[in-house]
């Protein structure tokens, strides 16, 4: 019986808001990668991007709202997630002819390219600033829970209750959902093998008569979406705060490194890896070992390994690691 | 130094004297003062990109390192904290280093293999459980002395000037860890890696308390100049001032203000003066063939790693020192005010403006654009305030546009890094 309790306290506190967290992360981390793919730079403004899609996201709720439109019991978020990534996908389709395109024509190294994306950081922060405000706006509606620790602990008759968030399914559905389309498309249409052949080559690409320019703006439309979905679902299971998606561009990294950048399925490997490693060193295993232990050895204090004001470090130490000891990442990237 | 350098360097001039004749000298000297410490900051940053072309962008842990500094040499030391709980921290400390030191050796000296690997986490992972077995009690019951005003450690109490040094010290230190670890790695790899131990340097000075008392700030931190209260209460000053007829509150404000102008003219004059000598040596010589062509400079026997890590201590170094010089400055430590928007790419965008790889071209990059960051938040207000004349007040779409004004400030940085990128990537001033 302890041991289940244990288990649901793990459960409860870990394992289901790690898969959540990672299942968002690896959203962004696929955006980064198909940028480092297919346009060869680390994009800094990755985490604005995400922030500026959920900003109209959230604007579109907000008008739903006052319309009294609504999908009880979900949130009304999804419905207006269409609207954000049109808008993402225009915002981004015009940095890219504003700025990025007169790099890649000019063919200037990478560190241009990636300080041409601090500049564009630099400018959507203080758009979305500018529009939304710098604080927290909190834009989940619909049911809360999918399953009350309440109704858990009657149902089982465990003293832990387990609690999913109706905003964590989503998560999971969403992003599987996303990222078997984004795979299909990648590995069967005409259009994503160009885009993988481009990736890996891109010389031969243009040898073979692939329009560069349609690429690299499909790649853009990709990331818009993927950077909209994971922000949105990142926000209403969370909160939106634009200083906290600018923050989010270590995690994305961490774990489109750790997968190898460039390649799909390495950032969401990675992008678990990091979820995982972050919320089980940030956990305070203090109850999950009063269960275990007999009553004596039960500990006093809260034993977290780390505090969660640190949990970048996490990600950080992850990166490293990685870069030292295996810079292609866990599965070889063609970009290293 | 041609006709076009002073001419933008009198532009400045001309742009705070304007302030001074139009707001108040007050706030002239005020800019005049950040001015100067950007420029330092931005003399940092130029030595790592400019002669080097390492893309680090930690600038705003290194500045943070700098606050640290001034806190830890000039405060007044906490003497029952460090009776209680100092041996605590000291034996943490120590722990910690052993640990790290053990498990390096280990992973140098044994061969690689299985054994190797388990030893090493072994020792880290236990070193790291002791070293929090001997931190935690020690930092609870620090900070749980006086902690409405200590529940830290305090400093050593010297006068602040010195924290200047310690700051860059600080900055070295923790720079040459850094660069042993990231050194090496591809340039975007390298900068989100700087990105990311800065937000740890940010996170630990805001967690840990009894270190710099974390977001309780510190206040008071001692000047190395006059305070304006007792220049208000000396009779010598009351007389001067009245001899030159001006309001004596603002003649003191004045006199601090400058003296402080003094103190970082003279900091930013020998920084700049070494920082020409060593460019303009066999050494800067070198750093930028590197830069240029990293292979060849390595066919050529250079070691172009331990190059590259010494320009990065100097680097962040000199940022530290800044740091330290502006906390003196503000005379509080804020962990909050760190933001790598305003510490890290405003800082980037007076390099990259002023001409990355001319010093000079840095200096100007810090006077300018320092300038520009104070200035468009008024000029933003003032463009907003007659975009919406036309809206009748009330209404919240007007008032929103009037608050939303001081983020115009990261939209013009950022326009202005874009097209300066684009249309004048060597800079204002550009490398000879």
């Amino acid at each position: 019986m302890d041991l289940l309790n244990a288990l649901v306290a793990l459960s409860n506190y870990v394992i289901v808001p790690a898969i959540a967290y990672g299942s968002q992360l690896a959203l962004g981390a696929l955006g980064i990668t198909l940028i480092a793919g297919v346009l060869r730079f680390s994009n800094f403004a990755h985490g604005e991007t995400m922030a500026f899609g959920t900003m109209i996201v959230i604007l579109v709720t907000w008008w739903f709202k006052s319309l009294g439109i609504s999908i009880y019991p979900l949130p009304t978020a999804l419905l207006a997630l269409p609207f954000g990534i049109i808008g993402c996908i225009a915002m981004v389709l015009l940095t890219d002819k504003f700025v990025y395109k007169f790099y890649r024509k000019a063919k200037s190294s990478p560190v241009v390219l990636v300080m041409a994306s601090l500049g564009v950081t630099f400018i959507m922060n203080g758009i979305i600033r500018f529009i939304i405000g710098p604080g927290d706006q909190r834009f989940a509606d619909g049911v809360r829970f999918l399953l009350k620790p309440k109704d858990f602990k009657i149902m089982t008759g465990l003293n832990e209750g387990l609690a999913i968030k109706l905003t964590q399914c989503i998560t999971l559905v969403t992003a599987i959902i996303i990222v078997t389309a984004l795979f299909w498309f990648l590995n069967k249409t005409r259009t994503g093998k160009s885009m993988r052949a481009f990736s890996d080559n891109e010389d031969l690409a243009l040898l073979s008569g692939i329009n560069p320019e349609r690429v690299v703006a499909i790649t853009w439309v990709f990331v818009a979406i993927l950077a909209t979905v994971a922000g949105t679902l990142y926000g209403i299971d969370k909160t939106f705060k634009p200083f906290t998606y600018f923050q989010l561009l270590l995690p994305m990294f961490a774990a489109a490194v750790v997968g190898g950048l460039g390649n799909p399925v390495g950032a969401i490997v990675g992008a678990f890896v990091v979820s995982f490693s972050e919320i089980s060193l940030t956990y305070a295993y203090k109850k999950f070992l009063t269960y275990l232990l007999p009553s004596d050895l039960a500990p006093s204090s809260l034993v977290q390994l780390i505090s969660t004001d640190y949990k970048f470090a996490v990600s950080f130490i992850i990166l490293v690691l990685v870069l030292l000891f295996r810079p292609t990442g866990l599965f070889k990237g063609p970009s290293t | 130094m041609n006709y076009r350098n002073i001419g933008l360097f009198s532009l400045v001039a001309v742009f705070l004297l304007f302030v001074g004749f139009t707001q108040s000298w007050n706030v002239a000297f005020g800019l005049l003062n950040f001015c100067l410490i950007s420029a330092v900051m931005s003399l940092g940053v130029n030595i790592q990109w400019g002669y080097a072309g390492l893309f680090s962008i930690g600038t705003v842990g290194f500045v943070a390192l700098g606050g640290v500094a001034a806190v830890v040499t000039s405060m007044p030391p906490v003497e029952e904290a460090w009776r209680t709980g100092g041996p605590g921290i000291l034996t943490a400390l120590v722990t910690g280093l052993v640990t790290i030191v053990v498990g390096s050796q280990i992973w140098k000296r044994l061969p690689s293999g299985r054994a190797r690997n388990i030893s090493m986490i072994v020792v880290l992972v236990g070193g790291f459980f002791l070293f929090r077995s001997f931190l935690d009690p020690a930092v609870a019951i620090i900070e749980k002395i006086n902690p409405a005003g200590e529940g830290y450690l305090g400093g050593l109490g010297l006068p602040v000037i010195f924290s200047w040094v310690v700051g860059g010290l600080f900055a070295g230190g923790v720079a040459w860890v850094i660069g042993k670890i990231s050194l090496g790695l591809r340039s975007d790899y390298l900068a989100i890696a700087t990105l990311g131990i800065s937000e740890i340097i940010i996170a630990v000075i805001k967690n840990e308390d009894w270190l710099t008392r974390g977001v309780k700030n510190v206040i008071g931190i001692p000047r190395p100049t006059a305070y304006e209260v007792d220049l208000q209460k000396s009779e010598a000053f009351i007389a001067n001032a009245n001899w030159i007829g001006i309001n004596v509150v603002e003649a003191s404000s004045l006199y601090v203000k400058i003296s402080y102008g003094i103190l970082f003219v003279i900091v930013l004059g020998i920084i700049l003066w070494l920082s020409e000598k060593s460019l303009h040596s066999p050494w800067g010589r070198m750093m930028r063939a590197i830069r240029d062509n990293e292979v060849a400079a390595e066919a050529m026997g250079k070691d172009v790693k331990k190059r590259h890590l010494q320009v990065f201590i100097i680097g962040s170094a000199v940022c530290g020192i800044a740091g330290a010089m502006m906390t003196s400055l503000d005379g509080l430590m804020t962990p909050q005010s760190y933001q790598p928007l305003r510490f890290t790419f405003l800082i980037w965008v007076m390099v990259i403006v002023g001409g990355s790889g001319n010093n000079w071209g840095a200096v100007l990059g810090g006077f300018l654009m320092w300038f520009f960051w104070i200035e468009v938040e008024p000029m933003g207000h003032w463009l907003l305030s007659i975009i919406t004349s036309g809206i009748p007040d009330g209404m919240p779409i007007k008032e929103h546009l009037l608050k939303s004004a001081a983020h115009m400030r990261l939209i013009t940085m950022g326009m202005i890094l874009l097209l300066t990128l684009r249309f004048a990537p060597k800079g204002l001033i550009p490398e000879k």
